[in-house]
């Protein structure tokens, strides 16, 4: 199951610049650890104690993940994965 | 640096009074590389609060995507400060993930004056810079 990742600026570090990179999965969760796997570092970006850090927004095509299981959200080959950081503060 | 046109301050400082007491939030669009505020973009503050502001994530997307096909980047991301100055707060600081962006803040604790300042923020590390406005 390939899909494609969006990654932002701000991560781009680890994947020498690219701005987009193919994964593979079937559930958000896998094509974390697939990216893991060829782009170090970029895990502990996304996941803290088990679930998506706060930081982040995750979209599978373009549904947040957050309504969609999160970590446990489907994915299916083809689709698009869009991670950009959340723009937030107080 | 940022050099911004009067127009656009005016019309982040209008959010801003406007959504008083809770604090606004939005994005200034430029042509990638030109470091140029161009487009105004009010976002929603998904928290509705006086003391944080997010970007609704869906709106957030679909910005992006805009952005992305114009050629954009956010060149500003602006937010309120309503009972504070205009300085990034913690939270600011840690959730701050677009180390181009010059992060720009009004505050309107004041009723009449309001204060605007801008800062880089990467890696944790918050450096104001100068704001040149511009009549056109």
């Amino acid at each position: 199951m390939a899909v494609t990742v969006s990654i932002p600026t701000i991560l781009r570090t680890h994947t020498g610049g690219e701005k987009s990179v193919s994964a593979s999965g079937t559930t958000l969760a896998e094509v974390i650890d697939d990216l893991e796997n060829n782009h170090g570092g970029l895990k502990a970006r996304l996941v803290k104690e088990g679930s998506l850090h706060r930081f982040v927004n995750v979209y599978v095509n373009d549904e947040d993940v957050r309504f969609s299981g999160g970590l446990a959200a489907e994915v299916k080959d083809g689709d698009n994965v869009t991670i950009l950081p959340a723009v937030a503060g107080g | 640096m940022l050099v911004i046109r009067r127009d656009l301050v005016d019309a982040m400082v209008a959010h801003a009074r406007r959504d008083h007491p809770d604090e606004a939030c939005g994005v200034i669009a430029g042509p990638y590389g030109s470091d140029r505020p161009e487009r105004f973009i009010e976002m929603e503050n998904a928290e509705r609060s006086p003391t944080f502001y997010r970007f609704d994530a869906a709106e957030q997307l679909k910005v992006w995507r805009e952005m992305d096909a114009n050629d954009e980047v956010p060149v500003v991301i602006y937010h309120s400060h309503t009972a504070t100055e205009a300085y990034p707060s913690r939270t600011d600081i840690s959730f701050a993930g677009e180390p181009e962006a010059h992060y720009v803040l009004v505050s309107t604790r004041d009723p009449i004056e309001h204060e605007l300042r801008s800062y880089r923020i990467v890696d944790g590390v918050v450096t104001e810079e100068p704001v040149k406005i511009t009549e056109s």
